[in-house]
């Protein structure tokens, strides 16, 4: 087996097939990055799936998951202030906490370099929107780099961590969902390692670091005048791709992962291929290069995922230059929605520049569907069979009544907003569940007011809502819904865990940081024990103050993938007894295991696949017909 | 055009594996290959997709609709739905024949589809359809080395061997995994 870990280190130059998140860390190995800083969320937890398979004693930087992005942002940059190249990744909506410190950083002289990576989901593949963070860049004064595949973040991060470090400044490397996750082999460079130099060398001749009332105009001109020296780098690099196909007429300006769609939907039936302008960093956007683009051709589409914001540079160059160009953008709020796929590429060009694309390319299917063929049913994501967090609903649900108000947060338990719980009714972000129920508390106690919360997302944004419950006296209830580590991302650990990425550590107690705190009503189950939970969670709903549940129980995928590992594991597998089963289906609509299957008699099969053997579903049958969990029969297994 | 493979499944069945081997096998056969798999919330008992293109010729890793000259499925729903909007006409859909109900389903607010929906779709797109399953499967973790090993056996790939399968699972298995699913391969492969 190749060993990832062992990749990543080698001296020697080297190709290899990797995803976009792997080729970055080799780019972080070869730039002498000191220190790296994260917290998890789609589309990056990869990254720090490939730093973990570097063996620790010989990983060249340091590695943490902070408890939030703003937290990890923070340490990156404390860290570029002692002169160490830094850098910081976390998800698109991840910015938004950092924001208040990334917003900061174009002011102030890193003297070590930073680089803040980027995951943007265009597609909203596993994010709450698809928001363009090349505004938030824009807004901070940042140079943006964005590569289209795995070879060029790999060498887009080694350009943009050059030049942090040239500059002392912030750059920000954005990547996309499926830029992140493409597949390609990718030729590496020799690594020629330099020794840690650990010598603190903050110095505060080297700000000023206080931006304060006046001192913050001089630091937002030098953060101005950086910018420009970098457009006018930018301008004389090879960042910038053309493909030249010797149109004078048209022209198409793009960047990213839409480059490589724009390449494919121009392969075949274009009966003559306009030029094509790739910018590699889209913000300062390199106006003399973009220029002469515009110069060159009669018109111009500029192809850009989710938000103009390339196209307005370039509207605003073409007519601080008098060009004649004509320009086409966004023309419709769907080009604003979604992903820039090849097929939808097509369209876009299609429907903009008919006379281009040969007909009958795309052969239609040779006869029309039938009409009798149906719609496949539709497959939302699940709960994991034996998840903790169904007990917990299924539990909480017997005790709340019809009226009463849930407020979903994010990670796993998000799911339980979907049929048949139907628990969590807003959502919005990380930690924003407390507080949006407290206002829906106001003026009213008819309906009372639920708000789950995550561990992991508790210790990263949900104290604040927490204490301003006690501070102003909201009459709610939080669910904290416990399984020992940040599941949905990939059972990253988290405060309360036990151990960091590195070492184990202390486990902070949720229930002694919420006494500490001063909440006086705090009850504590096993979701398993659904009949305790129901009971512990209507008396909390009946005190008229706040009142904290802790439903517990580890995740229970991870569990079994540690359990499996071991040499005496023996599997178990509940089974209906159908001598019993009086086909109520409490355990398959209600309860809602995806290891129950509905037979189109009514009856209830175990999906062999899929069951675990927990036996958290024994005690919902009302026939009492599911068998506790048993060595499956060699007949049962599929 | 290159040769696109689009495959599918849920969330748990081990589509990455698959892909994985798929994609290294094509690059073992000397091939350019470009591939991209699901991440993320979806992998929770949702629905899975990955895609690997191979050829000269290709530039995003993601293949367009009605493009895919071979579909893979591990489950029959997924198979299904792939069919239906990924495959080109006279291609080949293989998949899995298991069933993972999807919660429409399993509440009885939708039907389940048959093995006929499946062969029913595919006749009218003009797609060959391959129906695979091994029942004396030991761990059903190994559905997808079933799938392979029947890739294998009607070369679903062209310009894709045994020993490029072989040489990819070597680059991605630890030993006691790559005894087990080597057995299962080959086993499916020979069938």
């Amino acid at each position: 087996m190749k060993s990832m870990g062992e990749m990543l280190i080698r001296r020697e130059a080297f190709s290899e097939i990797v995803m976009g998140n792997t080729a970055l860390v080799r780019a972080m190995v070869e730039a002498g990055t000191r220190v790296v800083t994260s917290y998890p969320g789609s589309p990056t937890p990869e990254i720090a799936e490939a730093i973990g398979s570097i063996r620790p004693d010989q990983r060249p930087f340091y590695f943490e998951f902070s408890t939030n992005e703003k937290v990890a942002t923070e340490i990156a940059y404390g860290a570029g202030l002692n002169g160490h190249l830094s850098t910081v990744f976390f998800k698109s909506v991840g910015l938004n906490v950092a924001a208040d410190t990334f917003v900061q950083l174009s002011l102030m002289n890193v003297i070590g370099g930073m680089v803040v990576v980027l995951g943007d989901d265009p597609g909203a593949n596993s994010s709450q929107n698809e928001q363009d963070n090349r505004h938030i860049a824009e807004m901070a004064y940042t140079p943006v780099f964005e590569p289209a595949s795995p070879t060029e973040v790999y060498r887009f991060y080694k350009i943009a961590a050059r030049l942090a470090r040239d500059k002392a400044m912030p750059v920000v490397l954005r990547l996309t969902t499926h830029v992140c996750h493409a597949k390609e082999r990718v030729h590496f460079d020799p690594y020629r390692p330099e020794p840690l130099d650990p010598t603190p060398r903050f110095d505060p001749a080297n700000g000023p670091y206080i931006p304060i009332a006046s001192a913050v105009f001089p630091m937002k001109r030098r953060a101005l005048e950086r910018l420009q020296s970098v457009a006018t780098l930018s301008d004389a690099s090879d960042w910038h791709q053309i493909v030249d196909c010797g149109n004078p007429d048209l022209g198409i300006l793009t960047a990213g992962l839409p480059f490589l769609s724009v390449l494919d939907a121009l392969q075949d039936g274009v009966s003559r291929k306009p030029d094509i302008l790739k910018l590699g960093l889209i913000y300062p956007i390199p106006r003399n290069v973009v220029a002469s683009f515009l110069k060159a051709h009669r018109c111009v589409h500029v192809i850009e995922e989710l938000d103009p914001i390339l196209e307005t540079a370039v509207r605003s160059i073409a007519q601080e230059e008098g060009l004649s160009v004509r320009i086409i953008g966004k023309t419709q709020l769907e080009h604003w929605i979604g992903e820039y796929t090849p097929d939808k590429v097509r369209q876009i060009l299609e429907a903009q520049w008919p006379e281009l694309f040969v007909k009958a390319v795309q052969p239609a299917s040779p006869s029309p569907t039938p009409p009798e063929v149906l719609p496949p049913p539709a497959r939302p994501p699940q709960l994991c069979p034996g998840c903790g967090h169904r007990s917990a609903f299924y539990a909480i649900g017997k005790a709340l009544r019809e009226t009463d108000i849930t407020v979903a947060d994010i990670g796993c338990h998000t799911l339980g907003f979907q049929p048949p719980y139907r628990i969590g009714q807003a959502l919005l972000c990380m930690g924003a569940s407390m507080g949006i129920a407290s206002g829906l508390s106001l003026f009213q106690s008819e309906r009372k007011v639920v708000a789950f919360l995550g561990d992991s997302t508790l210790f990263h944004a949900g104290l604040p809502g927490i204490l301003n419950a006690l501070f102003n006296r909201h009459r709610v209830t939080l669910i904290v819904m416990e399984n020992g580590t940040t599941a949905m991302t990939g059972h990253q650990d988290h405060a309360g865990s036990g151990r960091n990425f590195n070492v184990p550590t202390d486990a902070v107690s949720i229930r002694s940081l919420l006494e500490g705190m001063g909440v006086q009503h705090i009850f504590e189950a096993d979701t398993y024990q659904q009949s305790v939970l129901t009971d512990l969670v209507r008396k909390a709903l009946d005190i008229d103050a706040f009142s904290v549940v802790i439903a517990r129980h580890p995740c229970m995928l991870k569990f079994m993938r540690e359990k499996r590992r071991k040499p005496d594991f023996q599997p178990k597998q509940v089974s209906i007894d159908p001598a019993v089963c009086r086909k109520i289906q409490e355990c398959v609509a209600r309860f809602g295991c995806p290891s129950f299957l509905r037979e189109a008699d009514g009856s209830v099969r175990i999906q062999t696949d899929l069951c675990i053997g927990d036996g958290s579903c024994v005690q919902t049958c009302p026939a009492g017909a599911i068998r506790r969990p048993h060595a499956p029969r060699s007949s049962e297994t599929s | 055009m290159g040769f696109n493979v689009y495959m599918c499944g849920v969330g748990g069945q081990g589509i990455g594996m698959l892909s994985e081997v798929l994609l290294r096998a094509a690059d073992h056969a000397g091939f350019r290959t470009k591939a991209v798999d699901t991440h993320g919330l979806a992998q929770r008992g949702g629905i899975v997709i990955s895609h690997l293109r191979i050829g000269e010729d290709v530039f995003s890793p993601l293949i367009a609709e009605g493009r895919a000259d071979l579909v893979i499925g591990l489950e029959m729903h997924e198979a299904y739905r792939a069919l239906e909007r990924m495959s080109k006409p006279g291609s080949t859909l293989v998949y899995y024949q298991v069933c993972w109900q999807p919660l429409p389903v399993r509440l009885g607010a939708d039907r389940s589809l048959t093995d006929e929906d499946i062969h029913r779709s595919a006749q009218a797109k003009h797609v060959r359809v391959l129906g695979v399953q091994q029942p004396d499967l030991a761990d059903r973790r190994m559905q997808n080395m079933v799938v392979l090993g029947r890739i294998d056996h009607y070369g679903l790939i062209p310009g894709v061997s045994k020993a490029h399968y072989l040489a990819a699972m070597e680059d991605l298995m630890t030993e006691g995994m790559l005894a087990e699913n080597r057995a299962v391969f080959e086993r499916n492969s020979a069938a």
